[in-house]
C-alpha cells in the first residue's frame, strides 16, 4: 500500500508553490465528506450522543440500563443464536458449494452462472425471501403440504417455522451464496503444486488436508464464518416480512422503540441497541479483516 | 567425512518403458524410452506441449500412464501412487507452502515419514546448508526471493533422500541472472548428492549447460538422445537443428548427397536424401566472412546490415539477395565489417542437415 | 489424481450442486405454484394473483417509486463516488484510506441502526427541504457506497489511471475532459458493476423506506402481503426472477465490457 502511495504522493507534493495547489487539491473531496458528513457520520453521531442523553436531557448511562429488561434480553439472545446458527451453517456449506465450483471447469459456463446466481442471491433478502418460504415450507407452503400428503408431517412437533429454526432456514437462502462470494477467492488460491508436492513428499490427502489446505484455508474460513454472522445480525427486513405480528427479534425491538405509540416510544433505549448492535458488528468484522489480512499473505 | 549424511544413496537406474499417454483423442506421449544411468541427470528438452512435462508427471505418479513402464532400480513403480513413489519434485514456481517456515518446508517429507523432531531439524539444516540457506531457515516463503524459493523447494525435494529428482522447469519463473547462477548450483548439489535426476525444460541453453544428457522432444516422441556436445554439432532431425541453437535456412540443390548452395558444395547428413532443390541448415559458426567482398561472380557476396555484440563474440546479419544469413565469430574479426560493408560469405564444408522445401501452395 | 479418488470427486459434487440446486430452485418453483393457486381447494390453476398486480394501485406506485428511486441513486452514486475516487488517487493519496474506510463504513452500521440516527435527519428534511418520497435516495446513497466502492476501485486499479491521465493532461485536456473522455471509457465495466448493484440494493430495500414511513415497492408488497398473499407473492417473484435474469445478462455482458476495455479490438 505504502508503496504504491509514496511516489504518488511525492507528485502530489511536488509543484512549486504546493501550499496552494494543496489546498486547491482539497477542494475536489469537499462535496463527498459533506454529504457523508451528513447522511452517515451525522447520524451516527446522533445514535451515539442519543445513547448516552438521559431522557429529561444530561450525560447519563440511563438508556443502557433499559438493556437487562427481559424481553430485550431474550430478543438479543434470539439474535445472536440465530446469526451464529446461520452462519456457521451458511459458511460449512457455501464452503462446499464453493469447492465444488472450483473443482469444475474454471471458464465453464456452470462456475459462471453460479457466480452470478450468488452475486444476486446473496443481495436478496427481506420481504420478497420471507414470501418465497412462506410459499414453500410455511403451513400453507408446497412443500409442506407434498410431504404431509405423503404421511411426513415437518411441524409435527409444533410450527418451527417462525422461530429461531425457521429464520435461521430462510437467512441461508443469502448465507450460503455469500459464503460462495468470499470464500471462493480462497479456495482459488490453493495452488495444486501444493497437492502435488504433498504427495511426492510421501503425504495422502489426509496428511494433505490435514497439515496444508487446512491451515491455509482456516483463517479465510473463520473470517468468512464472521462476515456471516456480521450480515445476518445486521438483516431486518427478512425477518420483519416474516414476523408480521412483531416478535422479540432484535431489530424489531429497535423498530417498536422507535416508532411505537407514545408510551411504547424510547428513542433512547432504540439509540443504546442500535449503539449495542454497532459495536458488535465492528468488534466483528475488525476480526474479520485481520483475518482477511492473513489469508491475503498466504494465498493470493 | 563430515558430509556423509547428506548424502542420499548412491544414484539408481531409472527406465521408462514404452511410456504413453493420452487426453482424449491427443496423444501427449508416444512410446517413449528412456534409460537413466545412476546418478545420471538428463534433460528433456522442447517446446511446450511437446509431452516432456507428461512424461516427468508420469514418472512422479502423478498422472496415470495409458501404457509402459516405470522402473526404479529394478522395481516396477507404474501402479504406485505418487506419495508412495519416493520421488523428490521441485515444481516450476509458488511450490513452497506459504504457512510454513523454510526449515518446515523441508522438514515436512521427514514428519510424514516420523522421524522424530530433532532428527528432522538436524537433516532439515543440513538440506538448508547444502543449499546455501542455512541463515534463511525462519523465513517464511513470502520473505524469500524467487531465486531462494526454488532452492528450499530443492531441499525439501531432497530431504527425505528419494530415488529419484524431478526438476520441472525450475528455473523458468527466474530472471536471467539468477537462472544461470541456480542452474549451476542445482548442478553442484546433483553431483554432490549422486542422485540420478530428469530435469524438464524449454530452454536450450539451460539443458545444454546441466545436463549429461540431452533428450529432445517434439509431439510426444524422442527427436534425439545424446550428450550436449552431440545434440548441438550433429543434430539428428532438422527439428532439433532448429531447436536447439540459431540455424541460417540457406536454399540450395541436392545431388548426389551434396547440396550446392550458391555454388558452395555442402556433403548431405542424410543418406537418403533424394536429389532436388532443399533446404541446408547451416549454424551461424560455420559462416565466416572475407572483405573480399568486390570479387564479383561469387553468389554467396553480400552486404551486412547489422551487426550485434554479444560479448566475446558477435553475430553478423548479411543481406544476399532474397535470404539473410547469421554469423558468428570473434568480436576481433566482426569489427573488421561495420553494416553497411560488402562481405563474402565462405561456409565450413561439415556435413549439413536438409529439408525438403516446402510444396509450393495448390491453385486450382 | 487417479481414478477412484476422481469417481469420489465427481459423486462429491454432483450431490451437493444437486442438492444446493433443489434448496435454491424449490422456493422460487413453490412462490410461482401459490401465486398460480385457486381460492378453493381442488379450484383450477389461475392466473388471477397476477392480474391483480396491475389493478392494485399502491403496488404500481410503488413500482414506480422504487425505479426512480433506483435511477437517482445510481446517478448520485457516480457523480459523487467516480470524481471524488479518481480525484483521490491522482492528488490526494494521503485521503485514500480514510475515504475506503468511509465507504465501507455502512457495512459496519447495520440499516435498523443506520435509520435510528437517520430519523431526525428525515424530520428536519420533510419540514423544510421536500416531503416527497424521492428524498429516500438521500439515504441508499450512503446504503450502496460500500458495494459501488469496491466496483469502482476494481475498475481504476485496473487501468493506469495516472499514466492515462497526465497523458491526456499533456495534450490540453482540462480535469473535466479527462474525466469524461478518458477515465470513464475505460472502466465501462466497473461503472456497469457499480450502478446494477446499487439498482439491486435499492429496489430490494425495505428497512429505512419502512422505518422513515415511507411507500417504496417492498414496502407495498408486504403490506398487500397482509391481504392478498398470492398477489404480493407474484409480485415478489416477478420482480426476483427479472432481477434475476437481468443481471445474470448484464453480468455476462458487464464481463464482456470489462474484458473489451484491456484488449481492444480482440473480439471482431
Amino acid at each position: 500500500m505504502s508503496a504504491a502511495g509514496n511516489p504518488a504522493l511525492n507528485t502530489a507534493a511536488r509543484p512549486a508553490g504546493g501550499g496552494r495547489r494543496l489546498s486547491l487539491s482539497w477542494i475536489g473531496v469537499v462535496p463527498f465528506f459533506l454529504y457523508v458528513g451528513l447522511f452517515l457520520l451525522l447520524p451516527t453521531a446522533i445514535i451515539v450522543v442519543g445513547s448516552f442523553t438521559a431522557p429529561k436531557g444530561g450525560l447519563s448511562l440511563t438508556n443502557f440500563g433499559g438493556i437487562d429488561k427481559p424481553y430485550i434480553v431474550k430478543a438479543f439472545t434470539l439474535s445472536l443464536s440465530v446469526s451464529a446458527v446461520s452462519a456457521v451453517a451458511g459458511a460449512l456449506l457455501g464452503a462446499l458449494l464453493a469447492y465444488a465450483v472450483v473443482t469444475g471447469n474454471p471458464t465453464g459456463l456452470l462456475r459462471r452462472s453460479i457466480m452470478s446466481a450468488s452475486g444476486v442471491l446473496a443481495q436478496f433478502g427481506g420481504v420478497a425471501l420471507a414470501f418465497a418460504f412462506i410459499a414453500t415450507i410455511s403451513t400453507v407452503g408446497f412443500v409442506y403440504i407434498f410431504l404431509k400428503d405423503h404421511g411426513i408431517d415437518v411441524y409435527a412437533k409444533g410450527v418451527w417455522f417462525y422461530e429461531a429454526p425457521g429464520i435461521t432456514l430462510v437467512y441461508l437462502y443469502f448465507q450460503i451464496p455469500l459464503m460462495v462470494l468470499v470464500f471462493l477467492p480462497a479456495l482459488d488460491g490453493i495452488r495444486p503444486q501444493w497437492r502435488e508436492a504433498t504427495q511426492s513428499l510421501g503425504g495422502s490427502t489426509w496428511h494433505y488436508w490435514r497439515h496444508v489446505a487446512g491451515p491455509l484455508l482456516a483463517p479465510a474460513f473463520l473470517g468468512c464464518t464472521l462476515l456471516l454472522f456480521a450480515n445476518a445480525f445486521s438483516a431486518y427486513a427478512t425477518v420483519a416480512a416474516l414476523l408480521t405480528n412483531g416478535g422479540v427479534y432484535l431489530p424489531l425491538q429497535i423498530q417498536a422503540l422507535l416508532t411505537g405509540e407514545t408510551e411504547q416510544s424510547q428513542p433512547g433505549l432504540a439509540q443504546a441497541l442500535a449503539l449495542t448492535m454497532i459495536l458488535i458488528v465492528v468488534v466483528v468484522m475488525t476480526l474479520y479483516t485481520l483475518l482477511l489480512r492473513r489469508t491475503t499473505r498466504w494465498l493470493r | 567425512m563430515a558430509s556423509e549424511p547428506t548424502r542420499g544413496h548412491a544414484g539408481v537406474e531409472i527406465r521408462l518403458e514404452g511410456l504413453s499417454r493420452r487426453y482424449g483423442p491427443v496423444v501427449a506421449l508416444n512410446d517413449l524410452n528412456l534409460t537413466m544411468a545412476p546418478g545420471e541427470l538428463v534433460a528433456l528438452l522442447g517446446p511446450s506441449g511437446c509431452g516432456k512435462t507428461t512424461a516427468l508427471r508420469l514418472v512422479a505418479g502423478l498422472e496415470e500412464a495409458n501404457g509402459g513402464r516405470v522402473v526404479f532400480g529394478g522395481n516396477d513403480v507404474t501402479g504406485l501412487p505418487a506419495n508412495k513413489r519416493d520421488v523428490g519434485m521441485v515444481f516450476q514456481a509458488y511450490s513452497l507452502f506459504p504457512h510454513m517456515t523454510a526449515m518446515q518446508n523441508v522438514a515436512f517429507g521427514l514428519q510424514l515419514r516420523h522421524k522424530t523432531s530433532d532428527e528432522r531439524r538436524r537433516r532439515a539444516g543440513e538440506m538448508l546448508e547444502l543449499v546455501g540457506l542455512s541463515g534463511f531457515a525462519d523465513r517464511y516463503a513470502s520473505q524469500l526471493s524467487g531465486g531462494q524459493q526454488q532452492r528450499v523447494a530443492l531441499a525439501r525435494a531432497l530431504a527425505i533422500e528419494p530415488t529419484i529428482l524431478l526438476l520441472d522447469e525450475p528455473l523458468s519463473a527466474l530472471d536471467a541472472k539468477v537462472r544461470s547462477r541456480l542452474r549451476d548450483e542445482i548442478r553442484r548439489v546433483q553431483l554432490d548428492v549422486g542422485i540420478t535426476t530428469l530435469f524438464v525444460t524449454h530452454d536450450q541453453e539451460e539443458a545444454l549447460a546441466i545436463a549429461d544428457r540431452v533428450g529432445v522432444m517434439q509431439s510426444g516422441h524422442l527427436e534425439q538422445l545424446g550428450p550436449p556436445t552431440e545434440v548441438y554439432s550433429r543434430p539428428a532431425t532438422p527439428f532439433v537443428a532448429e531447436f536447439v541453437g540459431l540455424t541460417n535456412r540457406m536454399p540450395g540443390v541436392v545431388k548426389d548427397g551434396v547440396v550446392d548452395v550458391r555454388g558452395t558444395k555442402l556433403p548431405v547428413v542424410q543418406a537418403d536424401a533424394p536429389d532436388g532443390p532443399a533446404i541446408a541448415l547451416v549454424r551461424p559458426e560455420a559462416v565466416s566472412l572475407t572483405a573480399d567482398g568486390e570479387s564479383e561472380g561469387s553468389a554467396l557476396v553480400g552486404t551486412v546490415i547489422a551487426v550485434s555484440f554479444l560479448g566475446a563474440t558477435s553475430r553478423v546479419t548479411v543481406d544476399l539477395g532474397g535470404i539473410t544469413v547469421l554469423a558468428q565469430m570473434p568480436t576481433s574479426q566482426a569489427s573488421e565489417h561495420p553494416a553497411g560493408t560488402k562481405v563474402r560469405l565462405v561456409l565450413r564444408p561439415d556435413p549439413v542437415l536438409i529439408q525438403r522445401e516446402e510444396a509450393a501452395p495448390v491453385t486450382s | 489424481m487417479n481414478r477412484a479418488q476422481r469417481l469420489k470427486l465427481r459423486i462429491f459434487r454432483t450431490v451437493v450442486l444437486l442438492g444446493m440446486g433443489a434448496f435454491f430452485l424449490l422456493p422460487i418453483g413453490a412462490m410461482l405454484e401459490f401465486s398460480t393457486r385457486g381460492n378453493s381447494v381442488n379450484a383450477p390453476r389461475t392466473l388471477e394473483a397476477w392480474s391483480q398486480i396491475a389493478q392494485t394501485p399502491g403496488l404500481v406506485k410503488g413500482i414506480v417509486i422504487s425505479l426512480q428511486l433506483a435511477v437517482i441513486t445510481s446517478i448520485g452514486m457516480l457523480l459523487l463516488l467516480v470524481p471524488t475516487m479518481v480525484w483521490v488517487r491522482l492528488r490526494l493519496p494521503q485521503v485514500s484510506r480514510i475515504v475506503e474506510f468511509i465507504c465501507l463504513m455502512p457495512l459496519t452500521v447495520p440499516a435498523i441502526a443506520l435509520v435510528v440516527g437517520l430519523r431526525p435527519i428525515y424530520i428536519w428534511v420533510n419540514i423544510n427541504v421536500t416531503p416527497s418520497v424521492l428524498a429516500l435516495g438521500l439515504a441508499y446513497l450512503i446504503l450502496v457506497l460500500p458495494y459501488s466502492y469496491r466496483a469502482i476501485d476494481a475498475g481504476l486499479a485496473a487501468i493506469d489511471l495516472r499514466t492515462l491521465s497526465e497523458a491526456g493532461r499533456s495534450l490540453g485536456a482540462g480535469w473535466g475532459i479527462v474525466m469524461w473522455r478518458i477515465v470513464i471509457p475505460n472502466m465501462p465495466g466497473a461503472i456497469l458493476n457499480a450502478s446494477l448493484l446499487s439498482v439491486a440494493l435499492v429496489l430490494g430495500e425495505y428497512t429505512v423506506a419502512n422505518l422513515l414511513n415511507f411507500q417504496n415497492l417492498q414496502v407495498e408488497v408486504a403490506y398487500v402481503g397482509l391481504t392478498n398473499a398470492g398477489t404480493s407473492i407474484a409480485v415478489a417473484v416477478g420482480a426476483l426472477l427479472l432481477a434475476f435474469v437481468l443481471l445474470m445478462v448484464l453480468t455476462l455482458v458487464g464481463g464482456r465490457l470489462q474484458q473489451q476495455s484491456y484488449v481492444p479490438g480482440q473480439r471482431a
